[in-house]
């Protein structure tokens, strides 16, 4: 996914009083790989897109493709993936939020954080193939758990259907990706509650329940919904994972755009699907623009 | 998916009071990268022009145009390389055929994204347009090879007159190089065998029944639902009775959404695939001893279609693209794809001089009946039912 770059201004007063030698042009100069970079893998293609979605198959101007976002399947897709992120949100939120918890209220320098935050550095990239494969290979119709609850409990994991290749599963296997970045997220927000604090409610006959109504939830509060609406752009965006679980009637908006440009049946679709992808581009930016000024908000008080 | 763009935000993060100035600093940044996108599409490399494409060979419609079959083959080894895409080795032979011609003619092919789709082949054709690496042939899905016509260069092979009519595009543009019949594979020792359609539903094909792709993407999976309906009361005209099929087949449970691969079968995800009968038949080859895979061609429900080859018009081999034309055309090419199980387009030809490989013919799945191709008509109605009602119907 691909998150709005925000680098710091260079500070308006910034090259006179850095020492002497330096010039204001060197420093743009170490900028210009990133530039490029970002200028050809970021900002192109979002132009590329931007431009395919007004234009027909001959690039005259229409609002066709747009239009087409209203159709049956298209708006049955932006709603699945809206609910799915939502809930893959809502599930990795909470169950991200305890594990920060659970390990921020330990020593900052003991064993289980490390491994935690270890684990959840990694685990937040874990997807795609990989992710899909390990589902397929554990709870998978031919897979070890599915094989061994049946052969030693009896226990049918697929009685109701194919749920691990359709919404059910995506919400599953999002969810194990949604966890660890939670805590990635979350857990400098927790670290900034301060002992004093709860010494001082205690101190003044506080309860428990005091200080996480009057202190401790307002306090996390807005991280934790700029959390939400991290992850909740995170399922939205994310398409590897699907595409390699899913490969029927395209349930949601990424794969309906793969299937716009790959199609061999349904021709002439690509600029549909950059429409989507513009549909797309705009709920990430509303979540990412709450996230942003959410984040301000929580920044003070780190 | 990186999330390491947030992460690095998300780190402690240090308060910043400057929120409005650093809002202007990233917009500097975003106009400065697009200036620089700006740039490196204008700095894009051009194309290669040191092998200068041969304009003759370009133009040839046959291999008259070249002085004869001999001075063509003399054309495509100075070339000395040949770019094919969308040639799966286990699909018709591709494996082999592309052994055979490197062996014959001495030119190297570079095969890129065997799995890819007609249309990512077209895709990268336009994409590459001008450089050494776009793809010189096609092997296209009849709906896509309809599409682009103005892709291709009209070329015909020396046995032209061998394919029949409504095969071939009049100018050689594009013509059928093989075809075959959808049908069910399926691992016998798993499941007892199928002898129609209708027999999938029955219990005891639970959650083992997988279609080879999305129909609404893929060719193979497109027949495969045409093949249901056929089986379930309806025609060619009139698909809704295939898409009704899959949807009584998910709600029996027995719906598969895998795509099924080699992997997917030989491990025994998808005990029961429908496809191509010469995919399906190459499986049976490769898994001899491992299962029991067997191939069968429904009664009643014979839906053909022929894959086609076309030369693409802006070919940086133009040569050796028209000779490998000459090659999957000719009787060696032909029996080639025979013995991937699929039925080359001069199969009456071959049988007729006695040419052809017979132990490989024998081995084709048995078919009876009236077998039945779409016209572009009934294609067309059939895709747009399809795009209507497939998500619905599996989602």
């Amino acid at each position: 996914m691909v998150a709005p770059v925000a680098a710091p201004a260079p500070r308006a007063d910034a090259a006179p009083g850095r020492g002497p030698g330096t010039r204001p042009w060197l420093a743009w100069l170490v900028v210009v790989p990133f530039l490029v970079y970002v200028g050809v893998f970021l900002v192109y293609p979002t132009g590329v897109v931007l431009a395919g979605a007004f234009q027909d198959a001959d690039g005259a101007f229409t609002l066709e493709n747009l239009a087409a976002l209203g159709e049956g399947v298209h708006r049955q897709a932006f709603l699945r993936s809206v609910e799915l992120s939502a809930w893959t949100a809502l599930l990795g939120a909470v169950f991200g939020a305890l594990l920060s918890w659970a390990v921020s209220v330990g020593r900052p320098d003991g064993l289980p954080r490390r491994v935690v935050v270890a684990g959840s550095g990694v685990l937040a990239q874990f997807g795609g193939v990989p992710l899909a494969f390990a589902f397929l290979a554990t709870v998978g119709f031919q897979g070890f758990v599915t094989r061994l609850l049946k052969d030693v409990f009896g226990l049918d994991l697929f009685a109701g259907g194919a749920w691990l290749f359709e919404m059910p599963g995506l919400v599953l296997v999002y969810t194990f990706f949604q966890v660890p970045l939670m805590v990635i997220v979350f857990l400098p927000a927790l670290d900034g509650l301060r002992p004093q604090w709860r010494e001082a409610v205690d101190g003044l006959g506080g309860t428990a329940w005091t200080y996480w109504r009057h202190v401790g939830g307002p306090v996390l509060l807005p991280a934790f919904l700029g959390a939400l609406l991290l992850l909740f752009a995170n399922a939205f965006s994310a398409y590897a994972t699907a595409a390699a679980l899913v490969s029927q009637g395209s349930p949601i908006v990424p794969l309906q755009i793969r299937g716009a440009l790959t199609g061999e049946v349904l021709l002439g679709q690509e600029n549909v699907g950059k429409a989507l992808g513009l549909g797309m581009v705009v709920v990430v930016a509303v979540a990412m623009s709450l996230y942003a000024l959410l984040h301000r908000r929580f920044a003070r008080w780190q | 998916m990186t999330h390491s763009a947030e992460r690095s935000r998300a780190r402690r993060g240090v308060a910043e009071p400057h929120g409005g100035r650093r809002f202007a600093g990233a917009l500097r940044l975003v106009g400065l990268a697009a200036a620089a996108a700006l740039v490196a599409a204008c700095g894009a490399p051009p194309a290669k022009d040191g092998a200068a494409v041969d304009a003759d060979a370009a133009s040839a419609k046959s291999a008259a145009g070249f002085g004869g079959l001999a001075k063509l083959v003399e054309a495509a080894k100075k070339e000395g390389r040949l770019n094919v895409i969308a040639l799966p080795p286990d699909w018709a032979n591709y494996g082999e055929i592309i052994k055979a011609f490197e062996a014959e003619y001495g030119i190297e092919v570079e095969s890129a994204q065997p799995d890819a789709s007609s249309q990512d082949e077209i895709n990268a054709a336009k994409q590459l347009k001008g450089n050494d690496r776009a793809p010189d042939v096609f092997d296209l899905g009849l709906n896509v090879a309809l599409a682009n016509k103005d892709l291709f260069a009209p070329y015909q092979v020396e046995t032209w007159a061998d394919i029949p009519a409504e095969l071939k595009e009049p100018d050689g543009r594009y013509y059928g190089d093989y075809g075959g019949f959808m049908s069910i594979g399926y691992d016998a020792a798993k499941v007892p065998a199928p002898k129609s359609v209708k027999d999938l539903l029955k219990p005891e094909y639970q959650g083992k029944v997988a279609l080879n792709g999305d129909p609404t993407q893929a060719g193979a999976a497109f027949s495969g639902v045409v093949m249901a309906a056929l089986g379930n009361g309806g025609s060619a005209d009139d698909i809704a009775p295939g898409v009704e099929f899959f949807k009584q087949l998910k709600a029996a449970g027995n719906f598969l959404p895998v795509d099924p691969s080699p992997a997917t079968i030989e491990s025994g995800q998808t005990p029961v695939v429908i496809d191509w009968d010469y995919t399906n038949a190459a499986q049976t080859a490769k898994l001899a001893g491992k299962a029991d895979w067997k191939v069968v061609v429904p009664q009643g429900a014979q839906v053909g279609a022929y894959y086609n080859q076309a030369v693409n018009k802006d070919a940086p081999h133009p040569a050796a693209a028209r000779l490998w034309q000459e090659f999957l055309f000719s009787d060696k090419g032909q029996n080639l794809y025979l013995q991937g199980l699929s039925r080359p387009v001069r199969l009456d030809a071959l049988t007729r001089s006695g040419k052809v490989d017979a132990a490989a013919a024998a081995k084709l799945p048995e078919t009876g009946g009236e077998p039945v191709f779409l016209t572009q008509e009934q294609a067309d109605k059939a895709k747009k039912a399809l795009s209507e009602t497939w998500a619905r119907a599996v989602g």
